[in-house]
């Protein structure tokens, strides 16, 4: 890193091994960077590249599509359903976490870890096991006329399975590094609880908190395997953005799938920017 | 009585963090917790805010036991090690805190935090954030914040632990002056028992999550009542002595056998301010070499080597080492004055250690 190279080159008697570094160094670097363009920058460029190849009026004509239009509107409904009900758990585990002893303690980190482990089209049939035909549920559900599978909640449970560790395992490392001395401080100051956490424990895990919504956002936004399990495809109604790429793609449209595919580069964009803005800020505040 | 802790206990999981400790502070003291790091003078500290709750035992403020209320309601000012203070805060914000709970109008509390401020030398750094401040002053700060909601009792947890040598004789000072300004009852947690004699006005000593000695720095010091207060508090020179031919020994130095048999042990120390030094070589009875001498401002420290190997330490004043050209290197003679017993066949003693035996003067001169 960085950092740790050059408090070592300031160390006194240290210097740093500066003939090592000359020509070596740069070869590394170059490496890096021409991987990072033939297999990052490139395919990135080329998704806007084919999309416009045929000019804008193509461009917005198969954004306008109605089935896509609906997509988008989808996309934008389960992220606002499934991110803010992971902030709040992730906030409340990472806070548990960090901060007290209890039992089961190591048995809820291995939990919050488990969608990370487990590979998102096994993650969608769980839930198909559990609320399909045949399923647990299925039976009870039927009967009462819920529909989960095929429908926007099956998709949100799908989502939220998914996008469970982000918002977690970004605090934890950041409550456990500032201790409880702080909220302890607040209390002896005859702060309760309540006060104490809005005041002390959120303001100074906040940039931290809307890195995590903001990386959990993004995969939400993107998920494709466990959506496509128990989303069904049916255009219009449960085609989320990157189900409608996939479907656009298969009937070899030259220019939709790569059109919506810019909505979803742009949002990778935009969290990268954003992800490098926070780490600035908290780099800065600490 | 301001704070009275009655056999109260706490432990950590199956470790004892605290055992069976009493004691009462005084309306108005100044009092040091002293200890070795885990001998449980900080959780003490915990358990009188209420960050802690004890097993069994009672804690009483003013007469009312607490155990049972809340930190929020205890009133009682707490300086974290670390400083705590609120990071995404300004140094005013950070002191208004505890003001803005209790519901102060805004204009008593920017009053209140302006005095404050006046008090602890923060003019003109209101509008600063922690991260701006210099370690004495995000100390003020936190010292400001536990004060402004008036509380009964300020404690501090090694306040002076974190910042440069120069700047803690500065703070020490300091805190003696606030405490004469505010007249309130201040507890500080401290493992410097040179820190802790300058400024309190009595000492606990901690040992183990136990209290070994409760008094005045004087008292600790020249009356210690167990081996424990005896070698914590002050340089002490420790000898291990056996019992032979009627008097006990190390090595070339001769003790009184204490009514012991040949045979048997103990343990004996003295201050290095009882051994008595000469240049001439043959004025007392034992001889050494004079091998290193550090200055500790007026007085020096001399540490000397018997022919035998064994190291002893003894004080001396500026004008008494120069007066007798002393130096590095030299053969000197020195007698030892007083001492006292540590233990007997390894037997704890309890006050007797408190008791100074005085030594003839020029005990066996010329051998």
């Amino acid at each position: 890193m960085k950092t740790s190279a050059n408090v070592i080159s300031t160390l006194p008697g240290k210097p740093a091994p500066r003939t090592a570094r000359g020509s070596f160094h740069w070869l590394l670097v170059g490496v890096a960077v021409l991987f990072s363009a033939v297999f990052l920058v490139l395919p990135l460029l080329n998704v806007f590249a084919q999309a416009l190849a045929a000019g804008l009026g193509p461009y917005w004509h198969a954004l306008a599509d109605p089935d896509t239009i609906s997509a988008i509107r989808l996309t934008l409904i389960i992220a606002a359903i499934s991110v803010p009900l992971n902030a709040i758990f992730g906030l409340a585990a990472s806070w548990a976490i960090a901060k007290f002893e209890f039992r089961g303690k190591a048995f809820l980190l291995s939990l919050i870890d488990l969608p990370f482990s487990i590979s998102p089209v096994v993650a969608g049939l769980l839930f198909v096991l559990l609320f399909g035909a045949n399923g647990l549920l299925g039976h009870w559900l039927e009967v009462h006329q819920v529909k989960i599978l095929f429908a926007l909640p099956g998709m949100v449970f799908a989502t939220i399975f998914v996008t469970f560790p982000y918002v977690a395992r970004e605090l934890i490392p950041i409550m456990r590094a500032q201790g409880r001395e702080q909220e302890e401080a607040a209390l002896t100051l005859g702060a309760n609880g309540w006060r104490t956490f809005w005041h002390v424990t959120l303001p100074s895990v906040k940039w931290g908190l809307f890195y995590g919504i903001v990386l959990c956002n993004a995969r939400a936004m993107g998920e494709f395997g466990a959506v496509a399990v128990v989303s069904g495809h049916i255009a219009g109604q449960t085609d989320t953005l990157p189900l409608r790429v996939e479907k656009l793609y298969n009937e070899f449209d030259p220019v939709a799938p790569f059109a919506v595919a810019t909505l979803l580069a742009l949002l990778a964009v935009a969290t990268m920017l954003l992800k490098a803005l926070l780490e600035w800020k908290t780099r800065h505040e600490s | 009585m301001s704070i009275e802790l009655k056999s109260v206990s706490k432990h950590f999981g199956k470790v004892a963090a605290v055992e069976d400790v009493s004691f009462a502070v005084t309306e108005g003291e100044l009092i040091a917790l002293l200890g070795p790091s885990g001998s449980g003078k900080t959780t003490v500290l915990r358990l009188i805010a209420g960050l802690e709750t004890p097993e069994s035992g009672g804690i009483f403020v003013r007469g009312a036991q607490v155990n049972d209320l809340p930190v929020q309601k205890r009133n009682i000012g707490f300086v974290f090690q670390s400083y705590a203070l609120f990071k995404h805060m300004t140094v005013f914000r950070n002191m208004a805190f505890g003001l803005k709970i209790k519901k102060w109008p805004s204009e008593r509390i920017q009053a209140r935090v302006r005095d404050l401020a006046g008090l602890l030398d923060l003019n003109g750094l209101l509008e600063r954030y922690p991260h701006q401040l210099s370690g004495g002053q995000r100390q003020r700060v936190a010292i400001g914040r536990a004060l402004a909601p008036g509380p009964n009792v300020l404690l501090l947890d090694e306040p002076f632990a974190a910042v440069d040598a120069q700047i803690r004789q500065e703070l020490r000072q300091w805190l003696v002056r606030v405490h004469l300004d505010l007249k309130m009852t201040i507890v500080f947690v401290t493992h410097d028992q040179e820190e802790a004699m300058e400024v309190a006005d009595r000492i606990i000593i901690f040992s183990k999550g136990r209290v070994e000695q409760i008094g005045a720095p004087q008292e600790v010091y020249e009356k210690p009542t167990n081996e424990f207060v005896a070698r914590f508090v002050g340089v002490m020179n420790v000898l291990e002595l056996e019992v032979r031919n009627g008097a006990a020994r190390r090595e070339e130095l001769e003790f009184p056998a204490h009514g012991l048999a040949d045979g048997q042990k103990m343990r004996i120390g003295f201050r290095p301010y009882a051994v008595q030094v000469s240049a001439d070589a043959s004025a007392y009875r034992y001889r050494a070499v004079l091998r290193r001498t550090y200055f500790l401002g007026v007085m020096l420290r001399l540490e000397m080597e018997l022919p035998s190997g064994l190291i002893l330490r003894s004080r001396i004043s500026k004008e008494d080492y120069a007066r007798l050209g002393l130096a590095d290197g030299r053969t000197i003679s020195f007698q030892i004055r007083s001492y006292r017993i540590l233990s007997k066949e390894d037997e704890p003693l309890g006050a007797e250690v408190a008791t100074a035996h005085e030594l003839a003067p020029n005990l066996g001169e010329g051998i």
